[in-house]
């Protein structure tokens, strides 16, 4: 196996709440994830996915443990990663092709370097059209593909993706899956996608990571071996159902059925 | 007639308008009310068009004008600086803001005879006692505005890098934006009393001085017709506020896509 791209071991944190309790959100994580790869992240409400995605975008101390970018220790966010809250999160004065160059204006790169393929990744989430118009003008949904097009305009190694879809309705959902295994193929990133969905989970992940509740651990990794490229209609497959019947069974058993 | 009705409020306020003008001079005929307790709207007007064509009014109108956007630049351009640096350094703000809230609690009215005898008669003793009063309401709304940006944004703008003086630039200044406004939109209407305050307490020029001189002959027509140019004054540069807050804040929602039963 190369060296993973990322790696936590017994990874652990707690929150002082004001109220002076401590609250464990992760325990005892450990996890390799392969340069490349695409994994998921499933678990109930509460028990520590985002947590866990902050950390590793450098922008949460982690209690103790140890984290690693690359082999080197993450101790700060890097300009190799892009990153996708739940909430889109955009500037309203910036329309949305200034809001897509954000990372670039951030690393103080030149717009003009940039701008094409920000053009293109757009078109890509289907916002050809767009780029003048303002996120007030925008949908919820509009806005979230704005973000995840932020998230890719400075080409980072690693895709760092908090609930993404979860404002998206259905339909959306699924195109902008197909559209996120289609960019994932083409360029190769790794990306970790944190999902309330179980459905979701299996049909975009290599690996899925299976979250306990209170407090936070790693219950179980699925290794999914539903061929590539993949479209829809695996989700009806027999083998597809086994997964996602399994990971709900395990939820059961722990009694947070979640979706 | 849809014009009309999509915007009811300017007929019914010109309506209002006419309704009270028309009962004050009839209600003064009537009662024969002498001009020197409420003088008869057609008398304002007289007296508003002899200070008009006399030139009287507009010499005295630019002293105080001049007195308002001085006294209005130099306080809210303080207290935004203030405002900025205060929410750059916390520290700066633990140490400074109990002075600045001190100093505010202070009646601007009840140390102006003391600036006046600081600085004199002329127009620097007005723009200063107008600088202290646009001051606070542009300082404090500052603090708040830049306070006000989002955990998210500064979490998302942290992971792509940004450091904090870009976190500052490109989120938390144009997040603060809105609260200046609001902050300036106080401070513009304020600058005109405290112009007046000042000119009040001791002046040789302007409408507060011009007040002054009429009530002493008991005009009261033409302080009336004064009052009603200080109140124009006050409206346009609140107007001058808001024009230039849609042009700056662009983005905020002017409100004209109304949500249904809003
Ligand atoms: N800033 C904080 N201070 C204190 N406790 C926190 C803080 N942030 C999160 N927690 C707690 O840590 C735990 C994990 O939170 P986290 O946001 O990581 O959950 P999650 O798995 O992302 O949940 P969801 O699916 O609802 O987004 C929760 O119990 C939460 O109450
Ligand atoms: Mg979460």
């Amino acid at each position: 196996m190369p060296q993973p791209l990322i790696s936590t071991r017994a990874l652990n944190k707690i929150y002082r709440t004001q109220t002076g309790e401590d609250v464990v959100a992760l325990r005892d994580v450990s996890l390799d994830i392969a340069p490349g790869a695409f994994v998921t992240v499933v678990g109930p409400s509460g028990c520590g996915k985002s947590t866990l995605l902050k950390i590793l975008a450098g922008i949460l101390a982690r209690s103790s443990g140890e984290v690693s970018l690359a082999g080197r220790p993450i101790d700060g966010p890097s300009r190799n990663v892009g990153v996708v809250f739940q909430a889109p999160v955009l500037l309203p004065w910036r329309n949305v092709l200034q809001n897509v160059l954000l990372p670039i204006d951030i690393q103080r790169l030149k717009r003009a370097d940039h701008e094409g393929r920000a053009r293109a990744l757009l078109k890509l989430v289907g916002l050809a059209g767009f780029e003048n118009k303002y996120p007030s003008e925008l949908s919820g949904g509009m806005q979230q593909r704005v973000g995840i097009t932020r998230a890719l305009v400075h080409d980072p190694d690693l895709l760092l993706m908090d609930e993404p879809f979860g404002a998206l309705d259905a339909m959306t959902r699924e195109s902008m899956n197909l559209e996120l295994l289609r960019i994932w193929e083409e360029s190769r990133k790794t990306v970790m996608l944190v999902t309330h969905s179980i459905p979701e989970a299996v049909f975009l992940a290599d690996k899925v990571v299976v979250m306990s509740p209170r407090p936070g651990r790693i219950s179980e990794i699925i290794d999914v071996d539903l061929p590539r490229p993949r479209d829809l209609g695996m989700m009806v497959t027999p083998r597809f159902g086994a997964h996602v019947a399994a990971i709900r069974a395990h939820f059961q058993s722990l009694g947070a059925l979640d979706a | 007639m849809k014009r009309l009705w999509a915007k009811p409020e300017v007929p019914l306020a010109i309506l209002l308008f006419i309704a009270f003008v028309g009962g004050w001079e009839g209600a003064v005929r009537l009662f024969a009310i002498p001009a020197i307790v409420v003088p008869a709207p057609s008398a304002v007007a007289q007296a508003m068009w002899t200070g008009l064509a006399s030139g009287e009014f507009v010499t005295h109108f630019w002293v105080t004008f001049a007195e308002v956007m001085l006294g209005f630049v130099f306080g809210a351009g303080s207290g935004f600086v203030i405002g900025v640096l205060v929410g750059l350094f916390p520290l700066l703000e633990r140490t400074v803001y109990p002075y600045i809230v001190a100093f505010q609690t202070l009646p601007k009215v009840a140390i102006a005879p003391i600036i006046v005898i600081w600085f004199g008669y002329g127009m620097s003793s007005k723009v200063i006692i107008t600088a202290t009063i646009a001051f606070f309401p542009v300082l404090a709304n500052s603090i708040v505005g830049l306070r006000a940006v989002p955990r998210d944004q500064v979490e998302l703008m942290v992971a792509f890098t940004a450091t904090r003086w870009q976190i500052f630039r490109m989120a938390r200044l144009p997040q603060a934006l809105p609260y200046v406004f609001v902050g300036l939109d106080v401070a513009i209407v304020l600058s005109v009393i405290g112009a007046i305050v000042g000119e009040f307490v001791g002046s040789q020029a302007g409408l507060g001085y011009l007040i002054l001189q009429r009530n002493f002959n008991l005009d009261m027509a033409g302080v009336f017709a004064i009052l009603i140019i200080l109140s124009l004054m006050g409206i346009g540069l609140h107007l001058a506020v808001m024009a230039i807050q849609r042009r700056v804040v662009f983005w905020m929602d002017s409100g004209h896509d109304r949500v249904i039963g809003a």
